[in-house]
C-alpha cells in the first residue's frame, strides 16, 4: 500500500518535474540562442552609447543634461502622435539603405555606393512622379517606385560588373559611382530639356518641384493614427521588403548561394555556384534597395522631402552603413535599428528647445555603433548574465530523457 | 605656358591631400588593419589644427609658416590620438574594422560641429582663419626655368610636405627593419609572430601613423582652398581610400594615382579658365563627372591583379593558422 502510494507520488512528481524542465529548457534555449544574445549585446551597446552621450551632455551643459537625456529617450513620443508618425517617415530611408548595405555585407560585398544609388532612385521617382501624369493614381506611384528601384539597381550593376569581370574593388567603383550619380542627377534636374511644364525643378525654391498628387504614396489609415504627420504606406512597403529579404537570404537556394559566395568565393565556385553572376546580382539587388528607398522618401506629397541641388552626397546612404551594422546585417534587425535611430533623431529635434547642439544625436549614434563593434566581448557578458553554460547542461541531464531529446530536435 | 603653370599649381592643391591621406591608409592596411575611418580622422585633424590656428591668430601669438608647421604637428597628434580608438577596437577587441571605422566617421563631423559651437564665443560651427600661408615665391629655386614656375611660385608649403612624407614613407616601409616587420604583419601575422614580432604593437604603430597622416591630410585639404573649417573634408577621406586601392597599396603608384585624380579634378574645376575647353560649351556638371568616370575607366584596365595585403581586415588570432 505504502509502496503503491509512493509510486503514484513519484510518477506525478516526475511529470511535474518533466514539465518544469521542458519550460525551463525552452526559456533557456531562447535566451541562449544567438539571436537573443545578439539582440542583448546590441541593447548593451545602446545603453553604453547613451551613457557616453549623457557624459558629454553633462560636460557641456550640466544644468539641462538630465532633462535633455529625458527628451532624447522620449524620442518620437515628444511630439505625440505626429512625432511617432514622423519617426516612421524618417525610418523609411534608414531601413532601405540599411537593407541595401546589409544585403551586400551578407554576400561579402561592401556597398558604399548607397548614397549614389539612393540619389538616382530618388531622381527616377521624382521624374516619373512629375512627368508621367498620364498614369492614373495607383499605377502612377507604383511605376515611380519601380523606376526608382530600376535606377538604383542600374547604379549597383556597374560596380557589380566591374567587380565580377574586371576585378575592380567594389568599394572604389562604388565611391566613383556616388559622385557620378550625384552630378548626373544635379545636371538632369536643371537640364533645359526638362524645363517645359510640368517643370522638374522649382527655381524659386531651389528644390525639385512637387510630384503629381497621383504619384504620392497614399497615407491611408496612417492619416487617422498619426494626424499631422506625412508618414504613408511607404513604411509598410519598407518593412515588407525587409521581410522579403529575410526570406530570400535565409529560406531560398538563391540566398544560400549568395551567402556562400560571401563566405568563400573559391569554395562556392568549386561547388558549382557561378560566383560572377552572384556578385552582379547581389550588387543589383543591393542598389535596387537603396534606389527604392530614394523613391519611397521623395513620393510623399507637398510636406515631404524635396530634392535639393547641392554638390554634396546625401547622408542617407552613409547612415545605411550604421543601420546595417547595428542590425547585424539581419533584415529583421535592420527594421528595428532603422526605427530606433529615427526615434532618437526625432528626440534630437525636440532637444533644440534646450541649449544643446543637435549633433549630440550623431555623437550618441556613433558611440552606439562603436560599442557594437565590441560585440564579442558584450556577447560574453550577456552569456555570463543569462547563466553559465554548465547550468544548462545540468538541467538537461536532470530532465527526463525523452523530453531532453525532443528539445534537442 | 601660364595656363600650364596654373594647372600644375591647382593640381597640387587637389593631389597633395589625397596623397598624404592615401599614404596614411597605406600604413594601416600594410599592418593588417583596414582604416575606413580616414574621413573622420581627417575631420578631427582639420578641426584641432584649424582651432589652434584660429586661437594663435586671434591672439597674435604666432603667424606665417611657423604657425603652419605647428598646426601640422597639432593635426598629426589629434589624428593619431583619434586613430587610437580605431586601433583599440580593431586590435584589442577583435572588432569588425568596418564597424569601428564607420563609427569614427560618424562621430568626427558631429563632434567637430558640437565642439565648435560649444567652444567658440559666437556659437557658430565654422572656425575661421586668415590664410597667410601662401608662399609667393621661394627664393633661388623659383628662378629655375619651368620647374620654378610650376612648383616654387604661388605654392603652399604643403606641396613640399607631401613630397617629404612620400619619400619618408618609401624609406620607412622598404628600407627599415620596422617597415619590413609592419608589412609582414599585414601579409601573414602568424609567421611574423613566430619570429618574435609583436603583431599587436606593429598594428598599433600602423594605425597611429595612418591617423597622424590623415590628420595632417585634413589640415592640408582645408588650408589652400578655404578660409574656414566647416566640419567637412568633402569626402576626401573616401577618395583617399580610392587612391590607395587605385595605387595598388604601393607608394609610387599611389603618387601616380593621386596626381592623375588631381589632374582630372583640376580640369573639371578650372575648365572655365581654359579657352579651348570653355568653347566646347559643355555643362559644368559633365566636367564635374570627368574625374570619377576617368578613374573608373583606368581602373577597368589596371585591376587585373589586386595587390591588397593578405591579412588586411582580419583580426589577429594567435591560435589561427
Amino acid at each position: 500500500m505504502n509502496k503503491w502510494k509512493s509510486l503514484i507520488h513519484s510518477t506525478r512528481f516526475l511529470l511535474v518535474k518533466s514539465l518544469y524542465f521542458q519550460v525551463m529548457n525552452k526559456w533557456k534555449s531562447l535566451i541562449h540562442s544567438t539571436g537573443f544574445t545578439n539582440a542583448a549585446s546590441s541593447l548593451l551597446a545602446i545603453l553604453v552609447g547613451l551613457l557616453f552621450g549623457f557624459v558629454i551632455m553633462l560636460f557641456s551643459n550640466p544644468k539641462e543634461a538630465v532633462e535633455g537625456l529625458g527628451i532624447i529617450l522620449a524620442g518620437g513620443f515628444g511630439g505625440g502622435a505626429k512625432g511617432l508618425g514622423q519617426t516612421l517617415y524618417y525610418a523609411i530611408p534608414l531601413i532601405m539603405t540599411g537593407l541595401s548595405v546589409g544585403f551586400a555585407f551578407k554576400t561579402g560585398l561592401f556597398n558604399i555606393g548607397a548614397p549614389g544609388q539612393f540619389t538616382v532612385g530618388a531622381f527616377a521617382a521624382i521624374f516619373i512622379g512629375i512627368k508621367w501624369t498620364f498614369l492614373p493614381a495607383p499605377w502612377h506611384w507604383i511605376a515611380a517606385l519601380i523606376g526608382s528601384a530600376v535606377a538604383g539597381g542600374l547604379w549597383g550593376l556597374i560596380p557589380g560588373l566591374f567587380k565580377a569581370y574586371l576585378n575592380v574593388n567594389e568599394v572604389i567603383s562604388s565611391i566613383m559611382m556616388n559622385y557620378i550619380g550625384l552630378y548626373a542627377v544635379n545636371f538632369a534636374m536643371k537640364a533645359p530639356a526638362f524645363k517645359s511644364a510640368p517643370a522638374l525643378f522649382d527655381t524659386t525654391m531651389n528644390l525639385s518641384s512637387n510630384v503629381a498628387a497621383s504619384s504620392v504614396i497614399p497615407q491611408g489609415f496612417f492619416e487617422d493614427i498619426f494626424p499631422g504627420s506625412i508618414v504613408n504606406y511607404g513604411i509598410l512597403i519598407a518593412i515588407a521588403v525587409a521581410i522579403l529579404m529575410y526570406v530570400v537570404l535565409n529560406k531560398t537556394t538563391f540566398g544560400y548561394e549568395l551567402k556562400a559566395c560571401g563566405y568563400n568565393r573559391d569554395a562556392s565556385r568549386y561547388a558549382g555556384i557561378s560566383e560572377k553572376r552572384n556578385i552582379v546580382l547581389s550588387m543589383v539587388i543591393s542598389g535596387a534597395l537603396a534606389g527604392l528607398g530614394g523613391g519611397l522618401v521623395y513620393l510623399s506629397g507637398a510636406n515631404g522631402r524635396r530634392y535639393k541641388v547641392v554638390d554634396v552626397l546625401l547622408n542617407d546612404g552613409f547612415n545605411g552603413i550604421s543601420v546595417a551594422l547595428l542590425g547585424l546585417n539581419n533584415p529583421i534587425g535592420i527594421i528595428f535599428t532603422g526605427i530606433f535611430i529615427a526615434y532618437i533623431t526625432m528626440g534630437g529635434e525636440y532637444l533644440q528647445k534646450l541649449d544643446f547642439v543637435v549633433e549630440i544625436i550623431s555623437i550618441i549614434t556613433a558611440a552606439i555603433i562603436y560599442f557594437s563593434a565590441f560585440a564579442l566581448i558584450f556577447r560574453k557578458i550577456v552569456k555570463r548574465i543569462t547563466g553559465a553554460k554548465d547550468v544548462l547542461q545540468i538541467a538537461e541531464t536532470d530532465a527526463p530523457k525523452p523530453d531532453a531529446k525532443e528539445d534537442k530536435e | 605656358m601660364d595656363i600650364v603653370y596654373f594647372l600644375v599649381q591647382q593640381m597640387m592643391i587637389f593631389s597633395i591631400p589625397l596623397l598624404i591621406v592615401a599614404l596614411g591608409g597605406l600604413f594601416s592596411e600594410r599592418s593588417g588593419v583596414v582604416n575606413i575611418a580616414l574621413e573622420g580622422i581627417m575631420i578631427i585633424g582639420g578641426f584641432a589644427s584649424i582651432l589652434f590656428v584660429n586661437y594663435m591668430q586671434s591672439r597674435h601669438i604666432m603667424d606665417g609658416q611657423l604657425l603652419f608647421l605647428c598646426a601640422v604637428l597639432v593635426a598629426a597628434i589629434a589624428g593619431g590620438l583619434f586613430a587610437l580608438l580605431h586601433a583599440y577596437a580593431a586590435i584589442n577587441m577583435n572588432a569588425d574594422q568596418t564597424i569601428s571605422g564607420t563609427a569614427l566617421n560618424m562621430f568626427a563631423p558631429a563632434f567637430a560641429v558640437y565642439a565648435a559651437r560649444m567652444i567658440q564665443e559666437n556659437h557658430v560651427q565654422q572656425i575661421t582663419f586668415n590664410n597667410t600661408f601662401r608662399i609667393a615665391e621661394v627664393p633661388i629655386l623659383s628662378k629655375i626655368p619651368v620647374i620654378g614656375d610650376m612648383f616654387f611660385k604661388q605654392a603652399f608649403i604643403t606641396t613640399y610636405l607631401g613630397i617629404a612624407i612620400l619619400i619618408a614613407a618609401v624609406i620607412v616601409l622598404y628600407k627599415t627593419r620596422f617597415g619590413l616587420r609592419l608589412r609582414a604583419c599585414g601579409e601573414h601575422p602568424q609567421a611574423a609572430d613566430s619570429v618574435g614580432i609583436n603583431v599587436y604593437r606593429m598594428r598599433y604603430a600602423g594605425v597611429v601613423i595612418s591617423g597622424m597622416l590623415a590628420g595632417i591630410g585634413g589640415l592640408v585639404f582645408v588650408v589652400p582652398t578655404s578660409t574656414n573649417f566647416n566640419a567637412s573634408v568633402a569626402g576626401y577621406g573616401f577618395l583617399g581610400i580610392a587612391v590607395l586601392i587605385f595605387g595598388q597599396w604601393k607608394p609610387g603608384r599611389i603618387l601616380f594615382a593621386a596626381l592623375f585624380f588631381g589632374l582630372m579634378k583640376t580640369i573639371s574645376s578650372s575648365y572655365s579658365g581654359i579657352p579651348i575647353l570653355l568653347d566646347l560649351g559643355i555643362n559644368s556638371y559633365i566636367y564635374k563627372m570627368i574625374p570619377y568616370i576617368a578613374t573608373l575607366i583606368v581602373l577597368a584596365f589596371t585591376s587585373r591583379n589586386s595587390q591588397a595585403p593578405r591579412a588586411s581586415g582580419q583580426p589577429y588570432d594567435k591560435g589561427g593558422r
